[in-house]
Formats: structure tokens, C-alpha cells, sequence
């Protein structure tokens, strides 16, 4: 009898391997791990076919955590590495997990041709500010000024933003969550899933030791409200406590502004709708900042254009070199001037 | 093959020679490599056997005319084995002032310049830096000079075909190779075959090469020479029979890995960032995804090593290629693949340094990198290319170490063997032994780390295989889960296990035996790499004299063959000579407490056989 099973649903659970979790108690790494999760098992992927590459650092310890395939490399080489993966198998499905030293410092320039080459995958960028794993230097993320070990005092350094730096690489897809978004993560981390291309994923995360509250001035639970909005596509983008905060074009101008509904005669009508295909307005979301504005999250930019990135690479082009036999060794040596002795 | 009488008078007038060295140097805008490379091939149809050396300036388009402009094809064939491009030069083809100087001096006394002396134009002169016309002022009295106005003759020769004259003065490198065809009796046809595929789309330019070549090769019949400037021949070398073809170092690597990942049952995974002279072995690849092949530009040379490194992952060949700057960028990733025992192939086609040091010169000086040049205990395999034809059974046996015993392995080229040519006998592909990467699937009892005992390779696991869902990383693991480990005695194991599963390759490689000369004797010539060419001349040279020398050769160099330090020590006296400041030496000092000596240069110059002969010579006298 063809009495045909379904697959059992997969949970959580069968996303954890047995490794003991060894993250200081209160990082903001538990959180998204247990998002990650919980969004594979929705998901329903096959743990089979899904590896998680890193580089170093807190972050990058990730992958032991997860009942799938998993690649712990080098500083900020994971990128690279997940690139071979992909040529070498395009079937995979491919997480990469990578601190915002990882990724923005050592690593830039792989993330840089990653986004630019939209191999298909999903970039988790968790940035904590701050260097975890070697204990709390400066990073490049870190405000200006931040006090260190290695900047005693204050870093002259600008910070990097992250999600512009993606858009400024061509990326397809930018997203934004925070660590203890529980509701939040998983969405845009199945949206990052779903897109094919490259998918880039800031996630804020608290790192308690050496960086504790760095985005408290819009994760406070009494402020968050005011401080961040969630934009999501085709719906207004307005924000607030009381749901009555907007973001407008200010007249005459290239920029957004902040705008109170009923005030100055400002009504729904005034407010933009998110449009996550645009990306001029994705590089004037990912800007914002309190105070002046709110930090946007949620999915920011996704251009659903194909990627054929690794399609590409692997097509044997139809009319070269059709003369001599696939594959053939023998053919291959033998192509062009040859000559017989004795 | 039967021969006309007009042939046979031809023939007969000409003088034997047992062989030649050719140099054709002109402006790297003059076509000289093109021109060697049409000698080569009419040589090696002509049954002689050859070796060349193509020697490029660092600059890609210097100014017209000056002496770092000048590029050089140097070709050695004849009757006898030739294993090198030759020492000295008996011709040299100059088709500037500027040519003229560079070359001169490789040139012996009594040896034939031929010279366009439509290029001696003051100006020309002035840039190449004479202050004088050495055509005139008696600089050139130990040499056969031939004066004929190339530019001229090449422009008259074309002047019906109604091409600029700029056009017509590109086709002058042909005008001299017809003249050196009639010289060498070589036959025009393959390169007016050449010519006329070349310049497909462009006929008259075909016709106008093609009318050049044939007009240098007229004038070489019935103009009348200077009586020391004959027709020669060569009579054909006593080459094993088969089917040949040329080979340049880059394509033979190319093609060697191709075959070893198709006898080990895998795509290979190309991935490298562009550096002279390994760029060539990419350029020959990208080319070749009908045969399994995937070539991925690298942001840069850490990429090109991680993004190998991910394929090998994935069950892929992950191949890199650099030369020692870019090599120098892997070495952290190597660590990486060391540590999770994956296969990579790192071909490093050397050039000399440091630094950036001459890009386009060749030395020998990365074999301390490639033995020891990584942070920790980190060992891996190492082997070396001799010649342009070796280059490829040298990679499928890069392709076979790395694939069997989950590992690195660094492939020594360099900058010589990739762009020189020789004539090469195509094997059957069809002789050669498989060997099937094996990739487990079997979930029962597994951990990633679990190792063959025999070699020590740990198990290769596709992501993908269902219920074999494990993790690596770079962080130190259980030699009996795979689980990291921070364990103090588990980290000596592992230690251990590493470095006992190379030094286990020697018992996978053949016994060291020698190229020429006995087991025992009095002197041992130990080489590696490009020095076979002259090392082996000269080691023939002196046997052919009496003497007891032998010429050892290393192929495998991590480990050695296991009975090296046996042999070594059967002999009176060591000599190594290396493009290098002497580095295999110590390592054969160090590894076997034998009083090997170097002999070393590091000019960017391969070593000419009588530096190596009157070394060897200087040993035996002093002790007799
Ligand atoms: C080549 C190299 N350089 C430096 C280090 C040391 N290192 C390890 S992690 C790290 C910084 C990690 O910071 P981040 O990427 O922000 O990740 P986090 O630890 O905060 O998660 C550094 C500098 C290293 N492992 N390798």
C-alpha cells in the first residue's frame, strides 16, 4: 500500500545541535539564534541542505549551534567562502553569520563583491558596535568617540552604516531587525529567505559585556515606539506611540521629514508609502537616526530581479569549442598543432 | 617522404649543424613572441627537438624604442636532447638599436647579428641610449654582423596590398622569421596556415604577412650573403616515437589539473586573482567549462584561496593559484584547510622578489614559504614542476595527494616553466590510474573527523547528505567526536595526526631514484623544479667525460621520497643549485645532516648549463 508519510513538521528543536551555547548570559546572540530557529522549522527547510558559513568573532560562533551544516572559517573571509560553496553547489541554501568587525573591518572588501555579485544567500550582519570576542575594542560601527581598550580616549573614527554600505555595494535586498524583535525577526528573516540573491540582514544586537545599551536610544521599551519604524511595502510609513508620527519628502527638497498627523494640516495623504523596490528612498531610510528620526527596520529594499550569478558561471557557453568532445581529456590535449614522430 | 631535386640540391648545399640557439628580440610591440612561437612550432614539426625561453619587459607598453621596452624569445633545438634554451646565443635576430643593446652581450664571439638597419635611425640610437652607431664604430668586431634594411624590404614587399604604411611596417617581424626559415630550412607553410586562421577576418593583412614571410625568405636564397652567413640544417633529433605537440608550463598545469580532477571523479573549482605569471594557467581554464572546469576571478588573493577552500567544502576540487605576493595572502586560509582537512591545490608559479621584486623574471625562492611559511604546525604537501610537459603529470599527482589525503598541496612552478615551451609527447590520457574521491554517506558511527587509518585523510562529506549534518571551523577539535576542543593532550594529538598523515605520503610516492649517474659517486647534483634543463646538460656533459656525478631531481619535497637521505649520503660531496639565496639545501641540511653546498643565483636568468658545469667542476678538482 502507498501510504505515503508526511514529513513530520519540523520544530526548533531540530535546529539545535548538541553543542553547549557558550555566549555570555544576556547576549543578544541567544535571541537571534532562537529566531533563526524558530524560522527554519516555519520554514520547513531541510537541515541537509542548509550550512551555516562564518568568520570569527562572538557572532561567528553561530553555526555550532545549528542542527545543519555548518563552516566556522576565518575573520571576515566567510563571504568568500560561501561564494566556492555556492559555485561548487548551487542547490545549497546558504546562511552566512558575521559580526559587524567581521564583515565591515577585516572583511569588507568580501562583503563588498558578495553583495555586488548577488550570489544567492542570506548575510546575517549581527553589529553589537563593538569587537566581542577580543574583548571590547572599537569597531567599525562604533560612534565616534566610543572609549576602548584601544581608544582610551574616544575614537576618531566615522562609522560605517551598515545597511548604506550595502545599497552602496548594489545589494538587492536590504533588511534591518533587532536582537529582541522575537515577532519581527522572523519575518524579514523569511522575507531574506525567499529573495533570490544576495540577502543583506542587519541585525542590531546587544552585546552586554563590552557594549551594553548601545542602541538603547531606540530599542527602551518607553521609547522604541518613537524611535523606529517598521516599514513595510505599500503601507504608509508612520510610526509613534500613538501612531501618529509620519514620514514625509519635505517640500522643496530632497529629504524626508518627520511629521505629526493633524498638525499643520498634515494628513494621511501627506505621508510616503513604503515602496521597497525604491531605492533612493531605501538610502534615505537607512540613514535615519534619532533623534531626529526613527531607525527604520523591517524589510527596507528588495529588488526581485533574478540573480543568475552562479547560472551564469556554470553555463558552458553553446557554440565554443563544440568540435571537441565533452569532456574529453584526450580531445583537449590533442586540440590544435600536433605532429608524429617515428 | 620523398624529396624533389630541387630539394635535394637545396639540402645539400646546406651545412650540418647539431644545433642552434636563436634569440628574437625586438619592441614589445614588434611581435617577437609571435614570432618564436611560429619558430617553434616549424622547428618542432621539422623533428628537432627544442626548449625556449620567452623573456617579457615588466612594463606592457613601454616606449616605443627603449630598452625596457624590449622583449626576447630565445629558442634552442637540434639534433641531440635539448634540455635547455641555451646558453649563449649563436644568432641574434635585433630588430632595434635598442634590441641591439640589451641582447649583444648573451651573443658569443663569432656569433651572427642580424640587425634592420632600417631601425638605426639616430633617434632610435638616442633612445636605446648609444652614443655612438655601433653599426660603425667597431663595438660589434668579434661578431658576424648582417645589415639588411627589414623596413624597407617589408614595405616593398607589400607595397601592392594598398595597406598604411604603419600596417605594412607590423609585418617585419615575419620578414625576419622567413629570412631565419631559409637559414634553418624550416617549412613556411604551418604559419602561412597560421596566418591566414589569424587573420580570418582581416585578408589583406593575412596576404600582407604572408607575402613578407615569403619575401624574407627570398631574400635569404638570392641575395647575396656574406660568405660566413650560410644555409644550415639540422638534422632531426632522436625523439621517441609518438604524437607531439608544444607545450607552454601554464598549459600543461591547466590541462594536468583538469585531468586529475576528472581522474578523481570531480569539478574542479578554478578560483585565482590576476598576478604575472600564474594569470596564464587562469587564462588557460576559463576556457574549459566543457571539461569540468569552473574558473571564479577572486576579489583577491584571499578570496581565491577561501572561495577554493568553500568548494572543497561543498565536494568540489577547490583550486587556487597565485604567485608568492598572492601566495603569501593565502597562507591564512591554507591554516583554514589544513585545520578542517579539506583537499586545495595551490599552484604558485614563482617569480622573484620579495615584494613585488621583477614580476616578469623567474627565481626559485618560495620554497621556504611553501614548506614552512604559515603561522603554527601546519604542514602540507609540496611538490614541484620540472618542465613545461612535467607540469601536467606533476598536477594530476597535486590533484591525487590532496584528494586522498584531505590536505593542501602547494604546486611549485614558476615564472620560466609557464611561458617556456617544449615539445611534448601527449600521453594517453586512457593509461592513467583513476582515482575516485570517495565521499561518505553512511550516518552510522559517523563524526567528521573520523580518519582512514591507512592515510590518515579524514572523511569527505558532501552538505547536502542526509543525516550527516556536522559542523568545522578553524577552532581545534576531538580527535574522537570532532567537537571543538580546547583538551591540552587532544591538541598534541591532533598535532600529531596532522603531520604524521603528510610525512605518510612518502610511503604513497616513488623512491628517489637518480635522473643520470649512479646510486653512489662522487658528487650529486640535487635539483628541483626549472633547474632540471641545465642541471641535467651539464651533469651529461661531465658524465660524458668520466666523471662520477649523478643528477638527483625532487619532485615530492614534503615530504622527501623516503630513501632521499640514503642516497644522499652514498656520495663524497652535495651540490644544489637553485634560483634562490639556498633554501632546498637547508632543508636537505636540516632534514638529513648532510654537507649538501648551494649554488645559487638570483639574476632572473634561468642558470646556463656551464655555470652549473664549472661549479660541479670546481668540486671535483679541488678534492682530487
Ligand atoms: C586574522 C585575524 N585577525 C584578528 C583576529 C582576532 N579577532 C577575532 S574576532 C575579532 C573581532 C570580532 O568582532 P565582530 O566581528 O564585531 O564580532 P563579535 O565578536 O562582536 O560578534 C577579532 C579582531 C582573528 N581571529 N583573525
Amino acid at each position: 500500500m502507498n501510504v505515503v508519510t508526511p514529513p513530520a513538521a519540523l520544530t526548533p528543536k531540530d535546529f539545535t545541535s548538541d553543542q553547549e551555547v557558550r555566549w555570555c548570559p544576556g547576549c543578544g546572540d541567544y535571541a537571534i539564534l532562537k529566531s533563526v530557529r524558530a524560522t527554519l522549522a516555519e520554514l520547513g527547510v531541510e537541515p541537509r541542505n542548509t550550512v551555516f558559513v562564518s568568520g570569527i568573532g562572538c557572532a561567528a560562533r553561530f553555526p555550532y549551534y545549528m542542527e545543519t551544516y555548518g563552516f566556522h572559517t576565518i575573520h571576515g573571509r566567510a563571504p568568500a567562502i560561501a561564494t566556492g560553496l555556492k559555485i561548487a553547489n548551487p542547490e545549497l541554501d546558504i546562511w552566512v553569520v558575521s559580526g559587524d568587525g567581521d564583515s565591515l573591518s577585516i572583511g569588507g572588501n568580501h562583503l563588498l563583491h558578495v553583495l555586488r555579485r548577488d550570489v544567492d544567500l542570506q548575510f546575517l550582519l549581527f553589529n553589537n558596535e563593538i569587537y566581542g570576542l577580543t574583548k571590547g575594542q572599537y569597531s567599525p560601527t562604533s560612534k565616534r568617540g566610543t572609549r576602548s581598550p584601544s581608544t582610551p580616549a574616544g575614537s576618531i573614527d566615522n562609522p560605517v552604516s551598515a545597511a548604506s554600505f550595502a545599497l552602496g555595494c548594489g545589494s538587492r535586498f536590504v533588511a534591518r531587525s533587532i536582537d529582541t524583535l522575537q515577532k519581527h525577526m522572523p519575518t524579514v528573516l523569511k522575507r531574506a529567505h525567499q529573495h533570490r540573491g544576495a540577502s543583506f540582514v542587519e541585525i542590531f544586537q546587544n552585546c552586554i559585556v563590552y557594549n551594553d545599551g548601545t542602541f538603547n536610544r531606540f530599542t527602551e521599551r518607553d521609547i522604541a515606539a518613537d524611535n523606529q519604524i517598521d516599514v513595510v511595502h505599500g503601507e504608509p510609513l508612520i510610526f509613534g506611540a500613538d501612531r501618529n508620527k509620519g514620514l514625509r519628502v519635505r517640500p522643496g527638497s530632497l529629504a524626508l521629514e518627520v511629521v505629526t498627523l493633524g498638525e499643520n494640516g498634515i494628513g494621511m495623504d501627506d505621508i510616503l508609502v513604503h515602496d521597497e523596490t525604491d531605492r533612493i528612498l531605501a538610502t534615505m531610510l537607512v540613514a535615519m537616526d534619532p533623534p531626529e528620526f526613527p531607525v527604520a527596520i523591517g524589510v527596507i529594499y528588495c529588488n526581485p530581479a533574478e540573480s543568475s550569478y552562479i547560472d551564469h558561471m556554470r553555463t558552458v557557453p553553446a557554440a565554443r569549442d563544440s568540435s571537441q568532445g565533452k569532456g574529453d581529456i584526450n580531445a583537449l590535449l590533442r586540440k590544435g598543432h600536433t605532429w608524429t614522430v617515428g | 617522404m620523398a624529396v624533389t631535386a630541387e630539394e635535394f640540391a637545396e639540402e645539400a648545399s646546406r651545412s650540418v649543424l647539431e644545433s642552434v640557439v636563436i634569440r628574437f628580440a625586438g619592441d614589445s610591440g614588434d611581435g617577437m613572441q609571435l614570432t618564436g612561437n611560429q619558430f617553434t612550432l616549424a622547428t618542432a614539426l621539422a623533428g628537432n627537438d627544442l626548449a625556449t625561453f620567452p623573456d617579457f619587459p615588466a612594463e606592457i607598453r613601454a616606449p616605443v624604442g627603449t630598452t625596457f621596452g624590449v622583449s626576447a624569445f630565445q629558442i634552442n633545438f637540434g639534433a641531440g636532447g635539448i634540455s635547455t634554451s641555451g646558453d649563449t646565443l649563436d644568432v641574434l635576430v635585433a630588430m632595434n638599436p635598442a634590441a641591439l643593446k640589451v641582447n649583444v652581450a648573451d651573443v658569443h664571439a663569432g656569433g651572427l647579428i642580424i640587425v634592420d638597419t632600417g631601425s638605426f635611425s639616430q633617434r632610435n640610437l638616442d633612445k636605446a641610449g648609444y652614443s655612438a652607431n655601433p653599426l660603425t664604430d667597431g663595438s660589434l668586431a668579434k661578431y658576424k654582423i648582417l645589415e639588411v634594411d627589414m623596413s624597407r624590404l617589408t614595405r616593398e614587399s607589400v607595397k601592392d596590398l594598398g595597406i598604411s604604411a604603419k600596417e605594412a611596417l607590423r609585418c617585419k617581424n615575419m620578414w625576419a622569421l622567413g629570412l631565419i626559415y631559409w637559414m634553418y630550412g624550416r617549412k613556411r607553410k604551418p604559419t602561412v596556415d597560421w596566418l591566414t586562421t589569424k587573420f580570418r577576418k582581416l585578408p589583406t593583412i593575412a596576404e600582407a604577412n604572408i607575402a613578407a614571410l615569403n619575401a624574407g625568405h627570398a631574400f635569404g636564397e638570392t641575395a647575396e650573403m656574406p660568405a660566413e652567413v650560410t644555409a644550415y640544417t639540422i638534422p632531426p633529433a632522436n625523439i621517441a616515437p609518438g604524437l607531439y605537440r608544444t607545450v607552454t608550463g601554464a598549459e600543461s598545469i591547466a590541462w594536468g589539473l583538469t585531468a586529475g580532477a576528472h581522474l578523481a571523479n570531480l569539478e574542479m573549482v578554478f578560483c585565482s586573482y590576476p598576478i604575472t605569471p600564474a594569470s596564464s594557467v587562469l587564462h588557460n581554464l576559463a576556457n574549459m567549462k566543457q571539461y569540468g572546469v569552473v574558473t571564479f576571478q577572486a576579489e583577491d588573493e584571499i578570496a581565491a584561496a577561501c572561495s577554493a577552500i568553500g568548494a572543497s567544502y561543498g565536494g568540489s576540487l577547490g583550486v587556487t593559484s597565485s604567485s608568492g605576493p598572492g601566495v603569501a595572502l593565502k597562507t591564512e586560509a591554507i591554516g583554514l584547510a589544513i585545520s578542517v582537512e579539506l583537499p586545495l591545490v595551490v599552484v604558485n608559479s614563482q617569480r622573484a622578489g620579495p615584494s613585488t621584486g621583477l614580476p616578469t623574471k623567474t627565481e626559485q625562492s618560495d620554497l621556504y614559504q611553501a614548506v614552512y611559511g604559515r603561522n603554527a604546525d601546519s604542514p602540507v604537501a609540496v611538490l614541484a614542476c620540472r618542465s613545461p610537459g612535467d607540469c601536467f603529470d606533476t598536477a594530476i599527482e597535486a590533484v591525487r595527494l590532496a584528494t586522498k589525503y584531505m590536505t593542501p598541496v602547494i604546486l611549485l612552478t614558476d615564472g620560466y616553466l609557464a611561458n617556456a615551451s617544449e615539445p611534448w609527447r601527449i600521453p594517453d590520457f586512457d593509461s592513467y590510474t583513476p582515482f575516485p574521491a570517495k565521499f561518505r554517506e553512511d550516518p552510522e558511527g559517523f563524526h567528521p573527523y573520523l580518519r582512514d587509518p591507512e592515510t590518515l585523510g579524514r572523511v569527505w562529506v558532501k552538505p547536502g547528505t542526509p543525516g550527516l549534518e556536522h559542523r568545522v571551523g578553524g577552532i581545534e577539535k576531538s580527535y574522537d567526536s570532532g567537537h571543538i576542543s580546547y583538551d591540552a593532550p587532544n591538541h598534541q594529538k591532533m598535532t600529531d595526526v596532522r603531520a604524521a598523515k603528510i610525512a605518510g605520503i612518502a610511503n604513497d610516492i616513488p623512491l628517489q631514484a637518480p635522473e643520470q649517474g649512479d646510486e653512489t659517486g662522487r658528487i650529486a647534483v640535487v635539483g628541483w623544479g626549472s633547474t632540471f634543463g641545465p642541471i641535467s646538460r651539464a651533469v651529461s656533459n661531465l658524465r660524458a667525460e668520466g666523471e662520477s656525478v649523478s643528477h638527483i631531481h625532487l619532485r615530492h619535497i614534503c615530504p622527501f621520497a623516503r630513501n632521499l637521505g640514503d642516497l644522499l649520503k652514498g656520495f663524497d660531496m652535495i651540490l644544489v643549485p637553485e634560483m634562490n639565496n639556498g633554501q632546498l639545501v637547508t632543508i636537505l641540511r636540516s632534514e638529513f645532516l648532510v654537507p649538501a653546498e648551494g649554488l645559487n643565483k638570483v639574476t632572473g636568468q634561468p642558470f646556463k648549463i656551464a655555470e652549473i658545469e664549472e661549479a660541479i667542476r670546481a668540486r671535483l678538482e679541488n678534492r682530487s
